[in-house]
């Protein structure tokens, strides 16, 4: 163990070397931040087209008979809010008010003529507070003047003020961040494995893959190139993660972050989240390279590996699918399954640590993981043997003798 | 001394650098190597020479331990598992190998590091290697830029940097110039003074005969003779070359049965009893001796005869006609 750790390392830290610290890796880095940069420039663009008028924020009224009638009289009368609806009581005044806000109305104006209370997004409160006051003083108004018979006499009436309240508190159930999270490990992983496809080519046209396979084991091989190609990954990502935090701070300090875009608390905390999130991308990194590595070992030429990536792909989305169908449900079947299939384990148990908050799960996790991961770099580098080194079949044999 | 049949590995004290016993390779349909026997003693120059797709690189790799065995046993430097051994073992593969990109330096120490030499000390042992062999200002240059020639170098350097017990060589004279081959023969020559093993495949005779103590001729997967080179070539009789000035009369009754006239002069293997009973009796016979001479076999000869008569003197043909950088099987 000690010889293959060693002869790994040396592998790796050769390959590690010749990829970070060549010209094409500026090129590697600044590829998958284009669209990124292209987005971000467009979306403060489109921010900015936007700050013009645009339709105004509709007020909903929940109220019914006179007290609906009175303020549509009264909206006539004042027109202010601009835009006010009034839709009738349907039971859970809570659950309507959710939906109402959900479904893109600025504030929900309930309880009436005598509590009146507004509810929305602070900054829309603010906004809309003096209008609804002037809206429900006129309604007032209109059914003192109605009480004392229709005289046009205006009565004075005490003014009560609009209760501005935060929208009533949503259920955290994390189902958001873990898509976002498992959308994002999924894309590294795909992004960032599809080069060890095409790894071992370089050392089958070089001829070194010879003098490698007689000074170490060949499984020594297979570990040395992942973990070159994981840490060549994970740089990649420290300096995607320093550019998009920058990215960040900048946008959310000139106020032109979406206040819309915001995710729930993952169920473990952030700082655990982002620990998982390193270890499952490490995991599922592995998991599929090493496939990747003893895949591309059998092509010849790159054309044979441009045709194998097309099939890979299409696994690929397949395992990212069935991670996907357990959001939500982090204790159903569907969840429990992808747990346990090696592949779309990583995805399903990032995805869980955004719901639930137990811990012990990832042990257990991350210790299946590596099993298959290990499983997986002997069957590859197996077939590697086999067939770049014209080995006779070394299933029912020992690797190396 | 063996000869055209599979053969015992010889039985001797000598520590053995490496030793097998019945080695097989299948590979489908053909069986590349078919029962070899080999004994290589410690500290000795070792050749293996046979025709192109005699078996010696998969011979050579399955000693390795980079090919599994079909069947039979290895032992390198006295273990059975030959890649415990990779830090004692220095190999060039016939198909030579360095990453382009990397300096010569990095390309010695790199591989120094891959049989467990320390990387700063791989690189000040490259640095000496490269200046002792007249490549010191390409230290630092990038493998592309250097020549097919000062490549070859730095891989068979590569090879050497860790000091290893055992050398295994893959027809290591192929592609190189006359000038670099025999710089190849003295670096071969100083590693065996320092005490290491030479074990090195080749189909270009000439080297095996200037450097070789023992060879092993293998054809057709099997090895056909084990020996010395001086063995190699008492297997064929010395020739006798004869002139004479008359050409008839009792005389020729004296010539061995296998006597051939050829462009005027005679030729026929030397008889047991030697050469002066048949000397006596060509004068009494009235041949008028011209010219007499008798000829010792080459190895070529005796590698032509052993590899021929195993795998035909057609493939023999083909063999000498294909120029050495030739693969193997």
């Amino acid at each position: 163990m000690r010889e293959l750790i060693r002869a790994a390392w040396v592998i790796g830290r050769r390959d590690y070397v010749a990829t970070v610290f060549s010209k094409t890796f500026a090129l590697f880095l600044i590829g998958p931040l284009l669209p990124l940069i292209f987005g971000g420039v467009f979306s403060i663009i489109g921010i900015s087209g936007d700050s013009g008028p645009g339709p105004a924020p509709t007020v909903v009224a929940i109220a019914d008979g006179d007290i609906a009638r009175t303020l549509a009289a009264a909206h006539k009368r004042v027109e202010a809010p601009d835009s006010l609806r009034i839709e009738p009581p349907t039971g859970d005044l809570h659950a309507q008010t959710r939906r109402l806000l959900d479904g893109g109305d600025a504030a929900v104006l309930t309880g009436g003529l005598d509590r009146p209370q507004l509810t929305g997004a602070s900054d829309a409160l603010d906004h809309l507070t003096p209008d609804v006051g002037t809206l429900v003083d006129e309604a007032r108004d209109l059914r003192a003047l109605d009480a004392q018979g229709g005289a046009p006499t205006k009565v004075a009436v005490a003014r009560r003020a609009v209760t501005a309240a935060a929208p009533p508190p949503r259920k955290q159930t994390g189902a958001d961040t873990a898509r976002t999270g498992q959308f994002v490990l999924v894309f590294l992983t795909m992004l960032l494995c599809g080069m060890l496809l095409s790894n071992l080519l370089e050392e089958k046209s070089n001829k070194v893959i010879e003098i490698l396979a007689a000074a170490v084991p060949v499984d020594a091989i297979f570990l040395g190139k992942l973990v070159a190609m994981l840490a060549m990954s994970l740089t990649g990502i420290v300096c995607w993660s320093a550019i998009g935090v920058g990215l960040y701070e900048l946008i959310s300090h000139q106020g032109l972050w979406p206040q819309d875009f915001t995710l729930d608390t993952p169920a473990v905390g952030w700082p655990l989240f982002a620990l998982l999130g390193v270890l499952y991308f490490s995991a599922s990194y592995l998991l599929l390279g090493a496939v990747f590595l003893g895949i591309g070992a059998q092509a010849k030429s790159v054309r044979e590996v441009q045709t194998l990536s097309m099939p890979i792909t299409m696994g690929q989305l397949l395992v990212f699918a069935f991670a996907s169908a357990g959001v939500g449900r982090p204790n159903g079947h569907t969840a429990i399954a992808a747990t346990i299939f090696p592949w779309s384990s990583p995805f399903e148990m990032f995805a869980r640590a955004a719901e639930l908050p137990t811990l012990w799960p990832h042990l257990i996790g991350l210790a299946w993981q590596a099993l298959w991961i290990a499983i997986a770099i002997r069957i590859s580098s197996g077939l590697f043997r086999r067939s770049v080194l014209n080995s006779a079949p070394f299933v029912g044999r020992s690797v190396r003798t | 001394m063996n000869q055209s049949a599979p053969i015992a590995a010889p039985r001797t004290t000598t520590a053995l650098a490496v030793e097998a016993h019945g080695l097989v390779k299948q590979y489908r349909d053909k069986r590349a190597v078919d029962g070899v026997d080999l004994a290589v003693p410690q500290g000795c120059i070792y050749g293996v020479l046979g025709p192109n797709g005699a078996g010696k690189s998969t011979l050579l790799r399955m000693l390795l331990g980079i090919l599994d065995v079909d069947g039979g046993t290895r032992r390198l430097l006295g273990s059975d598992r030959p890649i415990r051994m990779a830090r004692e073992v220095g190999y060039l593969p016939e198909e030579r190998g360095l990453y382009p990109s990397m300096p010569a330096r990095e390309a010695i120490a790199f591989m120094g590091a891959l049989r467990g030499l320390g990387l700063h000390e791989g690189r000040a042992r490259a640095d000496d290697l490269l200046d002792r062999h007249g490549l010191g200002e390409a230290k630092h240059k990038p493998i592309r830029q250097l020549s097919k020639g000062m490549a070859q170098t730095v891989q068979l350097l590569g090879t050497i940097v860790h000091k290893p017990r055992l050398l295994v060589l893959d027809e290591p004279f192929s592609g190189l110039d006359a000038l670099n081959q025999g710089r190849l023969e003295k670096l071969i020559r100083a590693q065996a003074e320092g005490g290491a093993t030479i074990l090195f495949s080749t189909h270009v005779i000439a080297h095996a005969e200037r450097l070789c103590e023992r060879i092993a001729i293998i054809a057709g997967g099997r090895i056909r003779f084990e020996g010395s080179v001086a063995d190699a070539r008492a297997t064929l009789a010395q020739r006798v070359r004869l002139v004479t000035r008359a050409t008839d009369g009792p005389w020729r009754a004296a010539l061995p049965p296998d006597a051939a006239e050829e462009d005027g002069h005679w030729q026929f293997d030397l008889p047991d009893g030697g050469i002066e009973p048949l000397l006596s009796a060509l004068i009494e016979g009235g041949a008028g001796i011209e010219q007499l001479s008798i000829e010792r076999p080459g190895l070529h000869d005796a590698f032509i005869a052993i590899a021929g008569g195993a795998i035909g003197s057609e493939d023999i043909a083909e063999a000498k006609a294909i120029p050495e950088e030739t693969g193997d099987a």
